[in-house]
């Protein structure tokens, strides 16, 4: 007869749950020299990254985190928070919820979600420091605008699926699954989903 | 202390009774096809007889009223099925009763069973429940109605242990002229059951959160009530639900609520003490947690808590590092998105729903298991606490404090 197996996730993801590193501790984030936010409570994940950068090189030097969420999410974050110390800003905004999973051994489909605001509060760091020291030009905006947060679905995806057939809400979320975990999303999805009907297609 | 094994989720299984497994590992060597004719057969229909005896016992039934079947999920199924028949040759009348009404903290084998009848041209109306968990009898009122064939209530809440009044909801179904369905699995075993009491028309019962086997359970069905299998192509339960009978499922399903009907009595005084103990302890150790469920009506059993700014499948996942095996109403830990339908039914929002864990002790949990846990909870909340953006600058709770 098969044992229970050590643990429902990877042994890495283990490790990173069990001993979480570079927990920012308390909540003074002044020392750092970005700071970035994303998801919500409502959804079940939200994950705020800080940094300190070495000015001269462009390269992250420190990189701490709280978050709230399963345990992908706890050890995706703390996972990241080693990945990219060492890191130029570029190379570090690059990084993606593949990478993050990846350097964790594997997470399953379902737990995909769980890992993308990490790297996105991460670039939310990063453009913040770049705004606080008077690099605006270097800031990167997502070229989309996060409509979903807890899906992470943008209007682009939103148009996509508007331009693949969707036309009701209850169809854009079944191909995109918007708005299906708190729904805040509910308002805004609905306005563009008619607005796209109305470019594309002239209903 | 990480060797002490602590479980605390009998709502979601039970390990076997001694007495069950030693009924089923006597009977292991009996296996004559309840139908047969011969020796070999008519020793497991004898037996198959007798446990459907003591499950009607138990509840207060005929034999004949007792329906073996494979899950409390197949005999969910089975009664809701009863009422998309296109013609109305089996079940007279539900052409025009073709409404059902349940409620929205019902098990998912109910919920989808309902979605999919819907689809099916099944017209389904849903009950609200208050913020403990009860259903709302006006609006059960207001709902029924001679289009109205079933209605489908769960006696007690896996989740949150809420207990609602069968008896007087089943009195208001009757008088309307509909059927009454009990879905009775969280309930049999740990509150007294009586069917002619409830007077309900189906009841569903499953063996493995009584400390019997899985893969079994029972539905009755009142005598004279329409009825049509789900599993059809046997003559086996007179007809009723065909394929070869599960004879040692049915063999433990059978000791299973023999041993409940000589324990239960002398346990629930014992429960509800440990779950006085759990809840206190938790209310004075922890600050910010939210009791989920009804303070009395209420099994004995169960506790559901939700602890803010905390997300459930990490404290579930501690816990198990602890040795303590408990489950969470979060999203993460179910696979789905969605935070626990049950408590987002009971108004309590997504975040509480994230953070919610439901303790369910059961007969072999002791005060030493719930000291410990009242040991090793505080310190893990506390350390998820410390890395939640809930309690910082911009989280939800930090303008709270």
């Amino acid at each position: 007869m098969l044992q229970a197996g050590e643990w429902a996730y990877s042994e890495t993801l283990k490790e990173h749950f069990m001993n979480p590193k570079n927990i920012l501790q308390g909540e003074n984030t002044d020392d750092f020299d970005g700071v970035g936010m994303e998801g919500n409570l409502q959804c079940g994940d939200q994950m705020m990254v800080v940094i300190k950068v070495d000015k001269e090189q462009d390269v992250i030097t420190d990189c701490q985190w709280k978050t709230y969420g399963c345990a992908s999410a706890i050890a995706s974050t703390s996972v990241l928070s080693e990945m990219v110390k060492g890191r130029t800003l570029d190379a570090a905004f690059h990084i993606s919820p593949k990478e993050v999973a990846l350097e964790l051994g594997g997470l399953p489909d379902h737990k995909i979600h769980c890992s993308v605001l990490g790297d996105k509060a991460l670039r939310a760091a990063i453009n913040n420091y770049y705004t606080r020291n008077g690099k605006e030009d270097k800031v990167k905006q997502e070229q989309a605008k996060v409509i979903c947060q807890c899906m992470s679905i943008t209007d682009h995806d939103i148009e996509d699926a508007v331009l693949e057939g969707a036309r009701t809400y209850f169809e854009l979320q079944e191909r995109t699954k918007c708005g299906t975990v708190c729904g805040q999303c509910k308002d805004e999805t609905e306005v563009l989903l008619e607005k796209f009907k109305h470019i594309h297609f002239g209903a | 202390m990480a060797d002490m094994k602590v479980y605390f989720d009998h709502n979601a299984t039970t390990p076997l009774h001694p007495e069950v497994k030693k009924e089923m590992i006597a009977a292991m060597e009996m296996f004559g096809n309840p139908s047969s004719m011969h020796a070999y057969g008519r020793e497991a229909r004898a037996n198959v007889e007798d446990a459907r005896r003591k499950v009607a016992d138990f509840l207060g039934a005929q034999e004949r009223e007792i329906i073996f079947v494979g899950s409390g999920s197949e005999a969910n199924n089975t009664v809701l099925s009863l009422f998309v028949c296109g013609s109305s040759q089996c079940i007279a009348g539900s052409k025009t009763r073709s409404t059902i009404i349940t409620t929205k903290i019902e098990h998912p084998c109910v919920l989808e069973t309902s979605e999919c009848l819907a689809h099916r041209g099944v017209r389904v109306k849903y009950l609200n429940v208050d913020q403990y968990g009860k259903i709302d009898l006006d609006q059960l009122a207001g709902m029924l109605g001679d289009d109205v064939g079933l209605v489908s209530v769960m006696m007690a809440n896996n989740e949150i242990g809420t207990i609602q009044d069968i008896e007087t909801i089943t009195r208001m179904v009757h008088e309307s002229g509909a059927l009454m369905h009990t879905d009775a699995v969280q309930a049999i075993g740990k509150v007294p059951v009586d069917v002619r009491r409830l007077g309900v028309d189906f009841l569903t019962l499953s063996a493995h959160k009584i400390y019997g086997p899985k893969g079994i359970g029972a539905l009755f069905v009142k005598k004279g009530t329409p009825y049509c299998p789900l599993i059809r192509g046997g003559h086996q339960e007179q007809g009723r639900r065909a394929g070869t009978e599960n004879t040692l499922g049915i063999l433990g399903l059978g000791r299973a609520v023999e041993m409940r009907a000589l324990e239960m009595p002398k346990e629930e005084e014992r429960l509800l003490h440990l779950k006085r103990v759990l809840r206190r302890g938790i209310e004075e150790r922890i600050d910010a947690v939210h009791i989920n469920g009804h303070p009395i009506d209420s099994l004995a059993s169960t506790l559901n808590v939700s602890f803010t700014g905390v997300e459930g499948e990490a404290i579930l996942l501690y816990l198990d590092l602890e040795g303590i095996a408990v489950s969470t109403g979060s999203a993460c830990a179910s696979g789905s998105l969605d935070p626990s339908h049950v408590l987002l039914a009971t108004g309590v929002d997504a975040e509480l729903a994230h953070g919610s864990i439901r303790f369910s002790m059961g007969r072999q949990s002791s005060m030493q298991e719930v000291e410990y846990l009242l040991d090793v909870l505080p310190p893990i909340i506390q350390r998820i606490r410390d890395m939640s953006t809930a309690y910082i600058k911009g989280g939800l709770h930090a303008a709270s404090r």
